[in-house]
């Protein structure tokens, strides 16, 4: 029992982090809150299904094009909807969120919706660790959860790019004044977020079917999580991750399944009620939103 | 040296007179200032009356047209404290599950159930948003698109309230003449009350909290307690929705907490205009009738008015009504930009 909520909590919790981390990362470096998030990520898997099973490319292939043309996609996206409503904080709320309902009930209207549309696992076979059966594909998870997170951090805090985009959202107007481009950052960071966001799809829908409605519950986990662990803060989205991972994988283990839903609105509600600025918010966070 | 153009806007000589001057002059002046406030109440008044012309599916149309434009003003109302939400449907909701489990559950008349559903339900989605409402603008937007979904989600775990069957076989309203009049007076209580609400000092307090709520600290007044009343008063007309057209059907279910009754509020808002009340109407007149005409599409419907609520976000952002009452009160004339040169 023990040995299960630990190792499905981990598998969770990671699963957590690459799910939000593309809407967290946007969030972060451009203050845009894309509420495409959930739309992005189910566009990623049909647009990987599509590659391989219309076009018959191999599954490595499959990939690389996806996350590339998912990538172009959030660019394009900010550059043609976001941008000319730019600092109208509801206007780019109502505008994002229109793209990414937009997406899942085109999806839907097109008849995506039936148990033929899966991604094929990378590697196939589950593995015994410590009498609990698990398959590979949560522990490749695993792996690029981990992996993404080291790379994202090297990224935003030791290259000229990353050090760039962190300056744009730390203060808009020095960074302008040393020659950082504003909208050109603000596109970068929602093409990034877009491509994590179908990462975060290609390695882990194969764990099951993809579903519409999946869109929406990406959207609310992400949500979830950065409320918790305080947006802009990335140490804080991977301890809110933890956090309602495992909280998730206990209350479903020793109260039901039906509760693990539940879990997230006592939360968020909790954070909220204690901590509006989040666990790991920081006293500038607290000035913007209380 | 001539260099061109430009466009320049003035007041129309009636709306100046109009404005200004107490004493209205001629009936071409009181025409001027009532016609259009007079039209829609009476077009709304008289439009249950021709059921025999528009047909018992138009009549319905309507009854969903007068629940939507209810939302919108409920969500212009938050606007105008600076709370952006994103689910409308909380409130709609929380309305059509009191009154649902009233009358299910204690066969309570909708005679009562109705006023006890707003009123309560108001009571309680304050309580429910009161932590958060010391957040600004879209953190409040994500916490409000999050409860209606958590909420149906906790309904279905929980399989209180009939859970996802919901409650059925509620009383009956008596006939739909006499329900189009009572949602059609609700709303235009709604908007006028409102707007006449906007012009008192409370209203400017409300408005101040919007514009700069730190000026409104600096004043001395509680701006926590002033949300909290906006909100209330925000509540009640989208609770009396839901509470309403739930006796209509006479099933409450999960579907009342469903996205739609976020999205289309807010659609209509965007395509009336924020900050008038009679955007928000308007803007839900327009919407739900092309809606209704779009349903044989299924869910095309909902990328349509996505597409909608883009162009309008991005190409029209003050809103039909606002241009409307732009072009009604002001021309615009070309001026030479040289004679301004002049002048400076």
């Amino acid at each position: 029992m023990l040995e299960t909520v630990i190792i499905f909590g981990l598998v969770n919790s990671v699963t957590l982090i690459l799910t939000a981390i593309g809407f967290s990362l946007t969030f972060g470096l451009s203050g845009v809150a894309n509420f495409a998030h959930g739309g992005i990520y189910i566009l990623s898997g049909f647009l990987a299904w599509v590659l391989l099973n219309s076009l018959g490319l191999p599954f490595a292939l499959a990939a690389v094009l996806t996350v590339i043309l998912v990538g172009v996609l959030g660019g394009v996206i900010y550059r043609v909807v976001i941008m000319p409503v730019r600092g109208i904080v509801l206007s780019e709320v109502v505008a994002t969120f229109a793209v990414g309902i937009g997406i899942l009930e085109f999806f839907r209207w097109r008849g995506f919706v039936t148990y033929d549309f899966k991604i094929p696992a990378i590697i196939k076979g589950s593995v015994s660790i410590a009498g609990v059966y698990v398959d590979y594909q949560r522990l490749i998870i695993i792996a690029i959860g981990l992996v993404l997170a080291v790379v994202l951090w090297y990224f935003t805090h030791h290259t000229r790019i990353g050090l760039a985009l962190r300056g744009m959202a730390q203060d808009e107007y020095t960074a302008l004044s040393v020659g950082i481009e504003s909208d050109w950052a603000a596109t970068l960071s929602m093409a990034l977020g877009a491509a994590l966001a179908a990462i975060a799809a290609l390695v882990i829908l194969p764990l099951g079917i993809i579903s519409i409605n999946m869109g929406y519950d990406v959207l609310l986990l992400a949500l979830a999580v950065t409320i918790v662990g305080g947006l802009e803060s990335t140490n804080g989205l991977i301890l809110g991750c933890f956090i309602l991972g495992f909280a998730r994988i206990i209350t479903g283990t020793y109260f039901g399944p039906e509760w693990m839903e539940v879990i997230y609105l006592a939360a968020i509600v909790l954070v909220l009620a204690i901590k509006p600025s989040g666990l790991c918010g920081k006293s500038k966070e607290l000035e913007e939103r209380v | 040296m001539k260099t061109g153009f430009r466009k320049e806007r003035i007041d129309r000589g009636i709306k100046a007179r109009t404005d200004d001057i107490f004493a209205i002059g001629s009936f071409k002046e009181i025409s001027y200032v009532a016609m259009p406030r007079f039209l829609v109440i009476a077009f709304l008044l008289t439009f249950p009356l021709l059921g025999n012309l528009t047909g018992i599916y138009w009549q319905n149309v309507m009854m969903i047209t007068c629940t939507i434009a209810l939302l919108a003003i409920s969500w212009d109302m938050l606007a105008s404290v600076g709370l952006v939400s994103l689910g409308q449907a909380m409130f709609f909701g929380t309305g059509a599950y009191i009154t649902g489990y009233l009358n299910h559950g204690f066969n309570w008349s909708p005679l009562l159930s109705i006023p006890t559903a707003t009123v309560a339900g108001a009571f309680l989605c304050t309580l429910l948003l009161f932590p958060v409402l010391r957040l600004r603008g879209i953190y409040f937007g994500l916490i409000t698109f999050a409860i209606p979904l958590l909420l149906s989600r906790i309904i279905e775990a929980t399989k209180i309230l009939g859970g996802t069957e919901g409650l059925s076989g509620l009383t009956p309203l008596p006939g739909l003449t006499v329900e189009l009049y009572i949602i059609i007076t609700a709303t235009l209580v709604c908007v006028f009350g409102f707007r006449k609400m906007f012009d008192t000092d409370y209203g400017l307090v409300l408005r101040g909290i919007r514009d700069n709520d730190r000026a409104v600290m600096a004043g001395g007044i509680n701006i926590q307690w002033f949300k909290t009343q906006a909100v209330f008063i925000a509540a009640l007309p989208a609770t009396f929705a839901g509470a309403f057209l739930t006796h209509h059907y006479q099933i409450v279910g999960m579907p009342a907490f469903a996205l739609e009754y976020s999205i289309l509020p807010l659609t209509s808002v965007i395509i009336g205009g924020a900050g008038s009340f009679t955007g928000a109407m308007l803007g839900a007149f327009i919407l739900v009738p092309i809606s209704e005409i779009l349903r044989a599409f299924g869910t095309l419907r909902i990328v349509v008015y996505c597409l909608v609520l883009l162009i309008f976000a991005i190409g029209l952002p003050e809103g039909i009504f606002h241009y409307i009452q732009r072009k009604y009160h002001q021309f615009e004339r070309l001026v030479p930009l040289e004679e301004i040169k002049n002048e400076t």
